[in-house]
């Protein structure tokens, strides 16, 4: 698969856990927009320094073409999937260690409750 | 030994971040153990989409500009820390918000 195909299908994929796998909906949340388009800004600056400076290099078989801030706009997908599946799975860890934690103090009551 | 270009930026991510712990109180460093489970899925995904990258052509990595350590695959050490590094850069940008606007930051805060 190229790079292209590779990463329209990360987004993909990635939005797919959000919603119906960890079911966190952070594509749904203002909370996730706004921090997003903050790592954004500094993606198209640290993302612009590698590939304008030629830290990374692209096979230009391997792309669309276009590029923003030199950079291929694959990776603007590529930088979407890889901060989406961090911040779901970040909300399902804090989540279900949150449960967890909760349950426990409920134990503890009724344990007391019950003395 | 190449000039230290990628981890120098890698390491400018990290100091501007860091502060979002000091002075909004984020916890996402104190939350470490969290972290590590959180972005494992992420790692393993990435890391190897960038072997199947490196392999298959899509691009590569100037020697000049990285140190040169490379794992097996050809994946700069930098690239690896990248995996980590931007992660954790985008969690405490989630927790920041969530702090400074009062939303709740995708699971419900207990206390």
């Amino acid at each position: 698969m190229s790079y292209s195909a590779l990463a329209v299908s990360a987004v993909v994929v990635v939005v797919g856990v959000d919603l119906a796998v960890l079911r966190t909906r952070m594509v749904t949340r203002p909370v996730f927009w706004v921090a997003y388009a903050i790592v954004l800004a500094f993606q198209l600056l640290i993302n612009g320094v590698l590939t304008g400076r030629g830290v990374v290099v692209y096979d230009p078989a391997a792309i669309w073409g276009p590029r923003i801030a030199y950079a291929p706009v694959e990776d603007l997908l590529f930088g979407f999937a890889m901060v989406t599946l961090t911040l779901a799975s970040w909300a399902a860890v804090n989540r279900r260690a949150n449960t967890a934690s909760r349950r426990g103090r409920d134990t503890r009551t009724r344990r007391s409750s019950t003395r | 030994m190449g000039h230290p270009t990628y981890l120098a930026l890698l390491a400018g991510c990290l100091a501007v971040t860091a502060p979002l712990e000091l002075l909004l109180r984020v916890r996402v460093y104190a939350r470490w153990r969290r972290f590590l489970l959180a972005v494992v899925p992420e790692f393993v995904v990435f890391v190897g989409w960038t072997l199947y990258a490196i392999a298959r052509g899509h691009w590569r990595y100037d020697a000049a500009q990285t140190l040169g350590l490379r794992f097996p695959g050809g994946l700069p050490v930098e690239e690896v820390l990248f995996f980590l590094i931007v992660p954790l850069c985008a969690v405490l940008t989630l927790e920041a918000v969530a702090r400074v606007t009062g939303w709740n930051p995708g699971y419900s805060v207990d206390e």
